[in-house]
């Protein structure tokens, strides 16, 4: 564990005492490579890059997206079966104008909302500013994003509150998921809120409810 | 079907091996009978299947649901209204489907109920107190055809096989401290003492106990204390691991058939589990007067005819009703003339969550918990449990506290002040995630008129057979429901004194919403009753149609209740095997005369 991370971090005190209590030893890991994207194109990697920087910003206490590697996650989401859309419905025929409560009824799997999102999403960007997003100030794109959750840009494919909903949920998932996914890097989200991650045995606590839980998060892969 | 492979026949072929299924196969084989159970998921077992760390998932398991049916393969289409088009349920949401051996007793949450002795005669309970009036006309509940008293040695049974942990209520008509008062009166105490509270229970029963309610432990099938079943298959205490529903059990802790029934049942000679194999139709003879055996796609896709004496059908609820129609046994519901019986009354739960928000000297540990395990429950304004004459509603909701699973992607609860995102959802995560308690509603949906469920005429599964449609809306008497037992929550909860609480809920002229979790507790389309003219089986869940086919499952609900359904139909699964041992294997044929 990068201890010097995890104080600037600003993560819970008590995870500390948990290296002695498991008998991890403090431990270098090694200089990382830097993550080449297997799905996205480089103006695509350019794009989810800012866009999950602004879901999850640095700024303020806490890690952001970037520091979890949440853009890492989603790439490599699209290349598993979910992102081939494996594990949704996609037969026809797609009805249109359906009661949003009756949910997702686009044609669409994971990897082409993103294509298509933001294609679109960088030309209205254009439209509106003459850049792409990436290249827009913070404010204007926490606009921008803004309006495509409530579906306030017109795109002409996948709407853009569709298109933001993956995206935000995805981001979610990379920030919070065990890192063997690829993201929350040294489980940096767990330690922010203070999951202990894949414990999974609470026998010692079951009589001490209400006490702080005293132990770090660990990782499926056995990472403190 | 002049294609498919004949298989060499059997006394009894079971399609669908979750609980009801894998109950009849021990009944069956007990009585020598040559059994083969067809299962269209994969097997599963504790080991390697559930093995920790990698069942600590949330990604895996929890969000993406490789315990669940695949959706690709077959899902179900909903609408609103008969007017409406239907559309597929194309993503998880509202109900999540089990799949593969042990179905959804293995991804549950092992909050094991009985049902109160006025559910299971609930039409003439209600007419009987507040007048037939009471019961608006469209509303179309009725008794079980089989009292509580009947069906008590087996709800007893059934919760010594799971090693269930509780604190007795009522033990033979004495009223227990500590326990549920208005459960019936059981013949026994629970296997295993209750687990104690988790923090959000604790300040919950502290805060139902000031307000005068009698708060509880949750019945959860898993053990409080190492347990050994009548069957001799041992359990573990649970340890609060918090991947719990959803997830298969690492610790062989949560009762699933695999835990419970399943090790007596391998290398019985006269039994044999065939996975991957996907039925398609039961087969009746020329007459249509008994079943014949069923069709089943196998692992590779070949069609084959598994002939049998014995039809069981005990898949999930949705799937019985689908079989069913598939089939052509009995007659299609039509709502607009009322007649037919396969498919009404389909019927659902309208749930709520309140959150109470602590301060950060408040440690509510919401990962500590893990389904059942220690909750704390009150059943106060659940059932018929309270005078409903003046409030417009029938029905309630059973009211619980305790978190099953503090999974930071699926259970993140934050108040509505607190964007979804930017620097404040990160400050909001923080501030929120180990401070907040959440209490819960789970409320009855009685059967209508208009909810029923059907093939589709559009949408076909992998196989290019018809999906299921479902036809479903909430209706005013849920509304008013929901939202009296949520002012009790809420006031319950502002006695456990939070910083601040808020709900979930649906309010009147909120539509039923397929995007988010609400209950997999689906009932009916099947459903039992005292007369071919009022329901698919008697009370012995045998077909009124076809004397060797019995259907088990919740699909017998004739309308739905507030608890879990696991274990009222675990009681009428075992109801049903002692006759069919005693009585229809004797001399096969009508168990009820119509």
């Amino acid at each position: 564990m990068d201890r010097r991370r995890f104080i600037l971090a600003g993560g819970p005190a008590f995870a500390l005492t948990s290296l002695a209590a498991s008998g991890c030893h403090q431990r270098t890991l090694p200089k990382e490579a830097s993550y080449s994207p297997s799905f996205f194109r480089p103006v695509e990697w350019a794009f989810i890059n800012a866009a999950v920087a602004r879901l999850i910003p640095a700024e303020g206490a806490g890690p952001g997206a970037l520091e979890a590697r949440v853009p890492e996650f989603i790439d490599r989401q699209m290349e598993l079966p979910y992102g081939h859309g494996a594990y949704f419905y996609l037969k026809g025929p797609f009805l249109t104008n359906i009661a949003p409560t009756l949910g997702y009824q686009l044609r669409y799997t994971p990897r082409e909302i993103y294509r298509l999102g933001i294609e679109d999403a960088n030309t209205t960007a254009r439209q509106l500013y003459g850049r792409d997003f990436p290249s827009l100030a913070a404010s204007d794109q926490d606009q921008f994003l803004g309006a495509m959750e409530k579906g306030g840009l017109s795109f002409s494919r996948v709407p853009s509150a569709v298109f933001f909903a993956q995206l935000l949920a995805n981001t979610k998932e990379g920030y919070f998921a065990d890192p063997l996914y690829g993201g929350n890097r040294n489980m940096v989200a767990w330690r922010w809120i203070g999951f202990p991650g894949a414990r999974a045995d609470f026998t010692d606590w079951i009589d001490r409810p209400g006490r702080p839980y005293p132990y770090g998060p660990v990782s499926i892969g056995g990472r403190s | 079907m002049s294609d498919a492979r004949k298989q060499r026949a059997v006394d009894a072929v079971i399609v669908g091996f979750g609980w009801t299924g894998t109950i009849l196969a021990k009944a069956l084989t007990d009585a020598g009978l040559r059994v083969v159970a067809l299962e269209r998921g994969p097997a599963r077992a504790t080991s390697p299947d559930f093995e920790y760390p990698r069942i600590a998932d949330e990604l895996r398991y929890g969000v993406r649901g490789d315990l669940w049916q695949p959706l690709a393969r077959e899902t179900v289409t909903v609408r609103h209204t008969v007017n409406d088009a239907a559309v597929p349920y194309r993503k998880y949401g509202s109900f999540v489907l089990g799949n593969g051996v042990g179905g959804a007793g293995v991804h549950w949450n092992g909050q094991l109920w009985r049902a109160s002795p006025e559910d299971l005669k609930f039409r003439s309970h209600i007419e009987e107190r507040y007048g037939k009036a009471f019961i608006p006309k469209d509303m179309t509940i009725q008794d079980y055809p089989v009292s509580f008293e009947e069906l008590e040695p087996h709800f007893d049974h059934f919760e010594k096989v799971c090693g269930v942990s509780g604190t007795a209520g009522n033990l033979r008509g004495q009223l227990q401290p500590g326990g549920n008062p208005f459960e019936g009166p059981r013949s026994d105490e629970f296997p295993t003492p209750p687990l104690p509270p988790i923090e959000a229970a604790r300040r919950f029963e502290k805060a139902a106990t000031e307000l005068g309610y009698k708060s509880f432990p949750q019945p959860s099938a898993m053990p409080g204390a190492a347990y050994t079943n009548p069957y001799g298959v041992r359990l573990g205490p649970c340890n609060l691991c918090g991947f719990c529903e959803r997830f298969g059990c690492f610790l062989y802790s949560k009762a699933s058939p695999q835990t419970t029934i399943l090790p007596l049942l391998v290398g019985r000679s006269n039994f044999e589990l065939r996975t991957g194999s996907y039925v398609t139709k039961i087969l009746q003879d020329k007459g249509g007067q008994r079943a014949t055996g069923v069709l089943y796609n196998d692992e590779s896709g070949q069609e084959c005819e598994q002939p049998a004496e014995l039809v069981i059908l005990s898949a999930f609820q949705l799937h019985n009703v689908r079989l069913l129609l598939l089939s052509g046994i009995g007659t299609p519901y039509d709502p607009a003339t009322g007649a037919g019986l396969v498919g009404k009354n389909y019927a659902y739960q309208m749930c709520s969550l309140t959150a109470a928000y602590f301060g950060e000297e408040v440690q509510i540990n919401p990962f500590i918990g893990a389904g059942a395990a220690g909750m704390r429950v009150i059943d106060e304004f659940n059932s018929d449990h309270h005078d409903h004459s003046n409030l417009g509603f029938i029905g309630g909701s059973l009211i619980y506290a305790g978190a099953t699973g503090g999974r930071p992607i699926e259970q993140m609860m934050l108040p509505p002040d607190v964007p979804h995102w930017g620097a404040a959802w990160k400050a909001g995560i923080r501030k929120h995630y180990r401070h907040s308690a959440p209490v819960s509603t789970q409320g009855a949906v009685m059967s209508y008129r208009d909810a029923y469920l059907s093939l589709d005429p559009t949408y076909t599964d992998a196989y290019g057979l018809p999906l299921l449609r479902m036809t479903f809306d909430w209706h005013e008497n849920e509304y008013r429901m929901a939202a009296y037992s949520v002012a009790k929550v809420q006031e319950i909860v502002r006695q456990m004194k939070p910083e601040k609480q808020a709900t979930l809920l649906a309010r009147p002229g909120d539509h039923y919403d397929t995007r988010f979790y609400q209950s997999t507790h689906m009932t009916g389309g099947a459903i039992i009753g005292s007369h071919p003219r009022n329901s698919v089986i008697n009370r012995y869940s045998q077909s009124w149609d076809l004397p060797n086919l019995f259907i088990y499952g919740a699909s017998a609900f004739p309308q739905n209740i507030g608890y879990n359904p696991t274990g009222l139909l675990a009681g009428l699964a075992y109801f049903s095997a002692q006759e069919l041992k005693s009585s229809y294997l004797k001399s096969p044929g009508p168990l009820v005369s119509a």
